[in-house]
């Protein structure tokens, strides 16, 4: 009895590794966890593509806001547009961050599919998108009143994405003071 | 990690060190060459910073020479990348309390098979 008890052990860690992977199969391993979620943005300058204004976390300040990172060359970020449009229109807050662009063909671009944000950080090295950890555009944060960055999305920002995490965050983040 | 250390200083003949990442001294140049294998390209996940062509490899092979450069050690280096992207980007993952399965699984499970087979083939066997 005792010693069929121990026969049931490989068979249960059989079940239980069969499980994880199972779970592993449906995971996408180029959705890398954010070590900037928690943390305040990195401080930076950076000229703003639409007039000679100086973008820095202090433009950010006071407002719930997202961070949109894109580029005209990018083509995933083509996708996201329409919807970020919409989203401007019902009165979110956007900012942009141009990422490893030529302003003039940022420029050319949001004239062709529009412009949501409020203000442009032209981040043509792309020193601070490193800082900030982005590793592929289009990426979105979510950033709190006070510039802690509270939530971040790799890839287009679709409207499922944004019931499903964005919506309950954002209101959490607008009922702190 | 001396043992890497040196076999990154033979692999650095194939290493990037000599034409585009002008390094002062040859320790700097094993030291950079090191870091790019152990640094995982987030485009590409497979590849390491030395092999990915990627733009955001190539960028971050820039930053990690530029701290080679300016004298920084291979822990504040490493520590640098991994405030901003996470541990993700080592391939050898640290050890901590959400890795210690990570770690120990494979002799957990050496252990718990050893002791199966101690308690039912051998004992059986004892038995008879």
């Amino acid at each position: 009895m005792k010693k069929n008890l121990w026969r049931m052990v490989p068979f249960l860690i059989f079940m239980v590794l069969a499980l994880f992977f199972w779970r592993g199969l449906s995971l996408d391993p180029h959705e890398v966890p954010s070590a900037q979620v928690g943390k305040a943005l990195p401080a930076f300058k950076l000229p703003t593509l639409e007039s000679d204004k100086i973008f820095t976390p202090a433009v950010l300040r006071g407002h719930v806001v997202l961070l949109n990172v894109w580029a005209s060359w990018c083509a995933a970020c083509t996708e996201e547009q329409i919807f970020l449009m919409e989203l401007a229109q019902k009165g979110v807050v956007i900012y942009g961050l141009d990422y490893k662009d030529h302003p003039n063909d940022a420029k050319a671009w949001l004239e062709e599919w529009g412009n949501p944000y409020r203000s442009i950080g032209s981040d043509r090295d792309g020193k601070v998108s490193i800082d900030l950890g982005v590793y592929g555009a289009p990426e979105t944060f979510l950033i709190d009143k006070t510039g802690v960055i509270r939530y971040r999305h790799v890839g287009v920002l679709t409207k499922e994405i944004w019931a499903r995490e964005f919506l309950m965050r954002i209101k959490h983040w607008e009922a702190q003071a | 990690m001396r043992l890497l250390f040196l076999s990154c200083m033979l692999l650095s003949l194939t290493g990037f060190a000599n034409s585009m990442y002008p390094l002062d001294t040859p320790k700097q140049e094993a030291q950079f060459n090191y870091l790019l294998r152990e640094l995982r390209c987030l485009v590409c996940q497979n590849q390491d910073l030395a092999d990915s062509n990627a733009g955001l490899a190539k960028d971050l092979r820039q930053e990690v020479y530029e701290l080679v450069k300016s004298g920084k050690s291979d822990n504040d280096i490493i520590a640098y990348l991994t405030a901003r992207y996470g541990d993700f980007i080592l391939f050898t993952p640290p050890l901590k309390a959400v890795t210690v399965v990570l770690w120990f699984g494979p002799l957990l499970f050496m252990v718990t098979g050893l002791l199966v087979f101690w308690k039912t083939c051998l004992k059986r066997s004892g038995d008879e």
